[in-house]
């Protein structure tokens, strides 16, 4: 026992040693969390758009300044003809071009039914759909103003909403538990993978299983560094997210950190399993970078929600170990509730963690025997 | 012939922060000359060997191989020497031919001149049938011995060893000095730092080194009067025991 | 030139020599592009709603009956019990509870306002959103055929509009997310595969030692560098073209403008990051180390890029920083050039940009690597 304490020592100080390593290693989480708080919306500030005025009068020139002081848009063309609009949104410049057809003013006050086209630059769905919901929304308001005043009544039924879980309709609610879940993945997967086929590449592993220690303590001593690396990593994000964004956790804390505990364990025996089958450093890494970081963001339903996915992606989807714990962490973190809501995500974790284990064991004998 | 210095060291100072790992080092090496630079691990041989051969500047001191500057010519130098470390270094996931033509292409050979050289190379070492075979697969030994053809495959002026039979057992070693002297026999200035004291006895000069500074320097027979010893370990042994360990 | 020819040949050899990396290559990315993106949508296939209706009328059936109607909403359960509605949506299992109250139908044909509660689950915020828009979409045209059936009986002015706004989409009639995220996929599989490889491969050269044996060569050290990109820009560009023609079969992504001009900019785009790379391994001692920074500075750049979210709602820092992230201009262009057509002397200045950031990255890579110590 002594010896195996001795040898995790050795491997404490290993990665400890390593400044730059650790910068990295409390720098990773502490970014992302930042970019995405700051960076990442999927909300429109001053997207460019363009005007073709075939009208030039008070209503149509009310109607874009309107629109450019909405503060989700911001004028950068005002174009002669029709002809311009490809060339305007070909180079980026603008958006969309909202068009005022000629005598658009006039057919206004007068009270007939007049039209205002929206060219959106369809390249970019997304911001496609919000720059058209937006302008229409604006120009609808300025159409209610110009109603004479007595005419307005109630309408018959007015919907009134509540935003559960999350009333201030911030993006960080989403971001939060995905950094945590793709940071964890990936730093357990990728370091465990790595340092054990660098033992395996530079021979040294041969050295390690000659010793009097089990093979057991060998993968325990390497991978319980990183076990409490991420532990680290975790509650940094934790403290980022309520000072910085003002997120609690709303649940119970302790039972938070269990699950954190239960899905590191699983990330690490992920990435035990893949340096069983690999040869070297280069192939851990290529496997579990590569291979783990695209499908964890994207499906995960960290940042495009799994529902919105074709039916068969609910399917594939449930072999990755994320997608349970995202919604472990909105359960515990955002929602408050308590362990009787995600019992059944901590079970599939803690049976995946069980047979990632069971497999690299024994790859792990076949290679011995 | 034997009289012009292709290396030419005067008070060569090399240090690493506060550690000085070369202590004022003078001397000079002949055209066609085995020089062996001997002494125990740390003691400033591979330092030295490394800003000889370009890999690294000189803090300060006059260094000048093959008529270049060591501080500021170092480029021109390596056109003109072969090196082989004590870290083999030859790609181990290329194949023996796949080696040989790469370098050589990396000194400008052209490609005829290089599958000639390889046969040639292949033949002389009786390494036929190894021609095709990946680096990782061969033993040891013949590693090291294809390294050094590789070293003085474009027929440099100087070449520098570093230890280059460590690890590897008397036979080979002594099949290994008969390629050295092979290569000498054909002008080429052979550079070789050793800590086996037997391999001493093959050198042309030698010189002692300990603690970075240059302790003896003269033929081993010479030596071997000088210190009334049987044999340059014996040497050794008497120098490193001197307390003031003067030239 | 012939140096480089013969470093280029021996990096291929060995990239192709390790089976597992030489399929990898190419297998790894392809596969990924086929998976992820039919799946990576922010359009909301369905809502799923739970209806507590409390006043049983014909009013309030008939609202239900547009919900239903209406392609956005699966309306799948009813009942009477706010607590049950309420777990249901805790438990994720719907996205939103619309309440109708008692006397809803009593109100409507006594000509008063009618109130209706939704409760909606916003932890994701556009979907919430999104969804709420829908839900009044509904209520609107409800509302409209409340007014059509009583003419005269309550002012019509306020709700219809004398403006129609017509809505047009370029480039992308039907707003196809395929044709948007596959050029940021691949963009983002190339550069990972690129960023690692040439990295790793450096770093690898150090560790086992064969760096010092290329060190001692008279080799120049630009013709080092350029030996360690050109192979990994080969097959970038390999994979991108493989990439391309699968989006093109698969996806019918379109190509609208100039291919050549496309694979220009990619290759300049791999250029630069390639020296970012190459600048970094330059630095690193081990592979792991390498992998850490490397890790760390993939992340930045691609997150940052613009390809999950617009350009336009990045804080002005962030659009700043984008002048140095190779990966922004490759994105921007990608789709400018696949999906709009847009030609030289469109993205000129993103071109300009970017040939610029390669230069300057490459030059660190070069003065960074030392021949002699």
């Amino acid at each position: 026992m002594k010896r195996f304490f001795g040898f995790v020592k050795k491997e404490f100080l290993h990665i400890f040693r390593d400044f730059r390593t650790l910068i990295i290693l409390f720098g990773i989480p502490a970014s992302q969390i930042l970019i995405f708080g700051f960076v990442i919306s999927t909300d429109i500030e001053n997207a460019g758009i363009a005007f073709l005025d075939l009208s030039k009068d008070e209503i149509s020139t009310g109607i874009s300044d309107r629109i450019c002081s909405s503060g989700f848009f911001s004028r950068t063309a005002d174009l002669a003809g029709y002809e311009e609009a490809d060339r305007v949104m070909k180079s980026g410049r603008a958006k969309a071009v909202i068009i005022f057809p000629a005598g658009f003013g006039r057919e206004f006050l007068s009270g007939r039914q007049t039209t205002i086209s929206i060219i959106a630059d369809g390249s970019e769905p997304n911001t496609a759909t919000l720059i058209t919901s937006y302008a229409s929304a604006i120009i609808s308001d300025f159409n209610r103003e110009y109603t004479a005043p007595g005419m307005t009544a109630p309408l018959p039924v007015q919907p009134e909403v509540r935003m559960f879980y999350n009333p201030g309709l911030k993006s960080h609610y989403m971001f939060v538990p995905g950094v945590i879940t793709l940071i964890l993945i990936l730093i357990c997967a990728l370091m465990t993978s790595i340092t054990i086929a660098r033992e395996k590449e530079f021979g040294t592993m041969e050295v390690l299983l000659v010793s009097p220690l089990k093979p057991s303590q060998i993968i325990i001593g390497k991978v319980m560094p990183y076990f409490f690396l991420s532990f680290i990593n975790v509650i940094v994000i934790l403290l980022l997210s309520w000072l910085v964004f003002d997120l609690p956790v709303r649940g119970s804390l302790a039972l938070l950190l269990a699950e954190t505990m239960l899905y590191i364990m699983m990330s690490l025996s992920l990435g035990i399993l893949i340096s069983t089958f690999t040869a070297n450093m280069q192939q851990a890494i290529f496997i579990s970078l590569i291979g783990l970081m695209l499908p964890t963001i994207l499906l995960s339903g960290f940042i495009f929600p799994i529902e919105n996915m074709p039916k068969i992606y609910d399917v594939l989807s449930s072999v990755l170990p994320p997608r349970y714990f995202i919604v472990i962490i909105k359960n515990l973190m955002i929602k408050g509730k308590s362990f009787s809501y995600v019992w059944k995500e901590t079970l599939i974790l803690t049976l995946m963690t069980i047979v990632f284990l069971g497999i690299s064991i024994r790859n792990f004998k076949i290679r011995l025997e | 012939m034997k009289d012009i210095p292709v290396i030419y060291v005067r008070n060569l100072v090399k240090k690493f922060g506060s550690f000085t790992a070369n202590d004022g080092l003078d001397f000079e090496v002949y055209e066609g000359e085995i020089f062996g630079f001997l002494g125990a691990n740390g003691a400033g041989k591979t330092t030295a060997l490394r800003i000889l051969s370009g890999l690294s500047k000189p803090t300060s001191g006059i260094v000048r191989v093959a008529g270049f500057d060591a501080g500021n010519e170092a480029e021109q130098i390596k056109r003109n020497i072969g090196y082989m470390s004590q870290r083999f270094s030859l790609y181990e996931d290329l194949t023996v031919k796949e080696n040989i033509m790469l370098f050589g292409g990396i000194y400008g050979l052209r490609k005829r001149e290089i599958t000639g050289k390889t046969a040639d190379l292949l033949s002389r070492l009786s390494f036929e049938e190894y021609g095709d075979r990946l680096i990782a697969s061969l033993p040891p030994g013949l590693k090291q011995k294809l390294a050094f053809s590789v070293a003085v495959l474009h027929d440099p002026k100087i070449v520098f060893l570093d230890e280059p039979t460590g690890g590897v057992d008397p036979l080979t070693r002594r099949q290994f000095w008969e390629l050295i002297y092979e290569s000498a026999s054909r002008g080429i200035t052979v550079f070789v730092t050793t800590h086996y004291m037997d391999e001493a006895e093959y050198c042309d000069r030698i010189s002692i080194m300990s603690e970075g500074r240059i302790v003896a320097l003269d033929t081993p027979e010479n030596l071997k009067k000088q210190y009334n010893a049987v044999s340059i370990d014996e040497v050794f042994v008497k120098i490193a025991r001197s307390p003031e360990k003067i030239v | 030139m012939r140096t480089i020819l013969f470093l280029i040949r021996k990096e291929f050899l060995q990239i192709f020599r390790d089976r597992m990396i030489g399929k990898a290559i190419f297998a790894v990315p392809l596969v990924q592009m086929l998976i992820l993106v039919p799946a990576v949508t922010f359009e909301i296939r369905e809502v799923k709603l739970c209806i507590i209706d409390m006043d049983m009328t014909s009013e309030s059936r008939k609202l239900i009956g547009q919900l239903e109607g209406s392609t956005f909403f699966r309306v799948s359960h009813s009942t009477f019990s706010e607590n049950e509605a309420r777990n249901l949506l805790d438990k994720n299992r719907y996205d939103l509870i619309l309440r109708i109250p008692g006397g809803f139908g009593r109100d409507i044909g006594n000509r008063n306002p009618a109130a209706i509660h939704a409760s909606i689950n916003a932890i994701n915020a556009t979907t919430a959103q999104l969804s709420w828009a829908y839900l009044n979409g509904v209520i609107h045209d409800y509302n409209l055929n409340i007014i059509a059936d009583n003419p005269g009986s309550i002012a019509t002015a306020g709700i219809i509009p004398r403006t129609e706004i017509t809505n047009r989409f370029w480039y992308n009639e039907n707003l196809v997310y395929s044709h948007y995220m596959l050029p940021g996929i691949l963009a983002i599989l190339v550069t990972a595969i690129g960023f690692l490889l040439a990295g790793l491969n450096l770093v690898k050269e150090k560790e086992a030692g064969t760096i010092e044996q290329i060190n001692v060569t008279p080799i120049r050290k630009h013709q080092f560098i350029t030996g360690k990109m050109v192979p990994f820009i080969i097959i970038g560009l390999f994979d991108l073209a493989l990439g391309l023609a699968l989006g093109k079969l698969v996806f019918r992504i379109p190509f609208e403008g100039s291919i050549g001009l496309f694979f220009l900019c990619a290759a300049i785009f791999m250029i630069s990051v390639l020296g970012i790379a190459l600048f970094i391994s330059n630095f690193s001692s081990s592979q792991q180390q390498f992998m850490f920074v490397a890790y760390f500075f993939m992340m930045i750049l691609i997150l940052m890029s613009g390809i999950f979210t617009p350009f336009e709602s990045m804080p002005s820092w962030a659009i700043k920083f984008n002048m140095a992230n190779p990966m922004a201009y490759l994105i921007r262009i990608n789709r400018m050039i696949m999906l709009k057509g847009s030609g030289f002397r469109d993205i000129y200045r993103d071109i300009a940009s970017l040939a610029v950031l390669a230069v300057i990255f490459t030059a660190f890579a070069v003065r960074r690597y030392r021949k002699t110590a």
